[in-house]
């Protein structure tokens, strides 16, 4: 938790975000105050539609904010970041490449690797098989993306996500089409990877469950327009596992976040 | 026994195009023998196979000839589709804008367009290399243009946070995802080439499986006739195998069924 917006890693001031202009605007964000600490695994949850996807693309500079600041590093964000990772609930794997060519397609695109790669194809490589080992995927380089279960899929948009050792880690319900068992065993392989290396995350989905188990504080957004109408932190004593869901105090968390929702939704 | 059946039924699929064109050259064959149709109404595939061997000089020589201009026009075609479409694709302004006069121009018939060819061009080969491209440049356009306006808005998300430029986004991206558009085009568009060659052939030129038919018909050599058309299927489907053959290599994971997942 950060006390003041200018320790944080990422802090959004008064945010606001409208689609379309004049009379005809629909507006997402209204007044969206967040500070999110370095090294901070973050949540969002809310109702379905309450503009947590829009909160992703103003966050990693994809969309200018209609009003208020996005500070991400110390500086202010003025067009797409570049020290992002992104995964999202679709996989969005090239059906054409390997796993293993999936992960390294960042670092062919992003500096300085892009200028790299070429004279150092062996060490990225490997880099590449490290990460998909830590994920469990060892072996599994050399499949296409079809020849993998949707589990495996999200896995290696995971690594892709963060083969390039982005100090930002942005997912959009990235486990939501998942089955249950799966996903509570991507829980654990996302909680692995950040603790390993130290990133920033920013979570957005609506699985209570999901956030309490993963994160430092979770934010609870309002309906539309969203903004954020309660925080909650949730202490970190030791490693989370599935024994942690059946805990008091996790499930207090839940339940408390739970009847959050349940007054917006009945407002 | 399942093994057994499971052979059965992929030996069935892989031999059936070839027993549906014997069975249809059959019934064919008979229906004129039992109604005694005569031979300038509708020869008889016996007949148009004789013909086939008795004239083989002559259709090799025309068959060639068009085979070599829809070619061709083939070739400019899917060059001038694939840029226009890359063009079209990813530029919304320019999709939105050149789309409906792209649908205007190939709502022409394209007989209609050979004699206006004629007067700025004269007959023969060009003609028909034109009209040849004209009819198979729209299809070409239009799938490589939505092969690459359907890219996932996720995914370019994830480039464009990465510093992509659009350039880069085209080459890892759009172009592999648009390959398959563009393959399942150009298996249409061969034979479609084909039929803008031959339309072009019979109206304006000296040359030709085209003019072949127009000449056989104006003599009433009606097996000659059916004989130069047999030939056009049979160049059509040749390329058509080519380009599936072609297809499959290059773009089998997006044809391929899902086989080894663990």
């Amino acid at each position: 938790m950060v006390n003041s917006p200018s320790d944080a890693f990422v802090a959004l001031r008064q945010l606001s975000l409208s689609y379309g202009q004049g009379d005809v605007s629909t507006p997402a964000l209204k007044g969206v105050d967040v500070a999110i600490a370095k090294g901070e695994f973050a949540s969002i949850v809310g109702p379905s539609g309450c503009g947590k996807s829009s909160l992703m693309k103003v966050v990693t500079g994809i969309m200018p904010p209609t009003e208020g600041e996005v500070w991400v590093n110390g500086a202010k964000v003025t067009g797409p970041l570049k020290i992002v990772g992104m995964a999202f609930q679709h996989p969005t794997l090239l059906p054409w490449r390997t796993a293993l060519e999936n992960v390294m397609l960042p670092l062919e695109v992003v500096e300085p690797h892009k200028h790299l790669i070429k004279k150092e194809r062996g060490k990225y490589r490997q880099k590449a098989l490290d990460i998909l080992a830590a994920v469990g995927l060892a072996g599994f380089e050399d499949k296409l993306p079809r020849q993998l279960s949707g589990g495996m899929q999200q896995r290696v948009s995971l690594c892709r996500a963060l083969i390039h050792d982005p100090q930002l880690l942005m997912l959009d319900e990235p486990f939501g089409a998942l089955d249950a068992f799966t996903r509570e065993e991507l829980w654990d392989v996302l909680q692995n990877l950040w603790l390993d290396r130290k990133f920033t995350v920013i979570l957005v989905t609506h699985d209570l469950r999901e956030a309490v188990y993963l994160s430092d504080t979770v934010h609870v957004m309002s309906n539309r327009p969203g903004h954020i109408f309660a925080s909650r932190v949730i202490p970190r004593t030791h490693l989370r596992t599935l024994d942690t869901t059946a805990s008091t105090e996790f499930n207090e968390a839940v339940q408390e976040l739970r009847e959050h929702i349940w007054r917006l939704r009945t407002q | 026994m399942e093994a057994e059946n499971a052979m059965k039924t992929r030996w069935l699929e892989r031999s059936a195009p070839y027993l549906i064109i014997v069975a249809f050259f059959l019934v064919w064959e008979i229906v004129c023998v039992v109604f005694s149709i005569k031979e300038f109404i509708l020869p008889r595939p016996t007949v148009i196979l004789a013909s086939v061997f008795k004239y083989h000089d002559a259709l090799a020589f025309h068959s060639l000839h068009t085979l070599f201009t829809t070619a061709v026009g083939f070739v400019a075609a899917v060059v001038g589709g694939i840029f226009l479409g890359v063009l079209v694709g990813s530029s919304r302004l320019l999709y939105v804008g050149l789309y409906p006069m792209l649908i205007g121009f190939n709502s022409v018939p394209k007989v209609a367009i050979v004699p206006i060819l004629v007067i700025w061009v004269g007959i023969g080969t060009v003609p028909a290399i034109i009209t040849a491209f004209i009819t198979s440049f729209f299809p070409v356009t239009v799938n490589v243009a939505t092969g690459l306006a359907t890219l996932e808005p996720e995914l370019e998300d994830v480039l464009r946070t990465l510093g992509a430029t659009k350039m880069e986004i085209l080459r890892k991206v759009g172009i592999p995802r648009t390959l398959p558009y563009l393959f399942a085009s150009l298996k249409v568009v061969i034979t479609l080439a084909f039929v803008g060659s031959v339309i072009s052939e019979t109206i304006a030129s000296n040359e030709g499986i085209g003019y072949l038919i127009l000449t056989a018909s104006a003599r009433f050599d009606v097996p000659l006739v059916f004989a130069a058309l047999l030939l056009v299927s049979v160049m059509g489907i040749g390329m058509y195998a080519i380009f599936a053959a072609i297809e499959t290599r290059t773009t089998g994971w997006a044809t391929q069924r899902v086989n080894g997942t663990t």
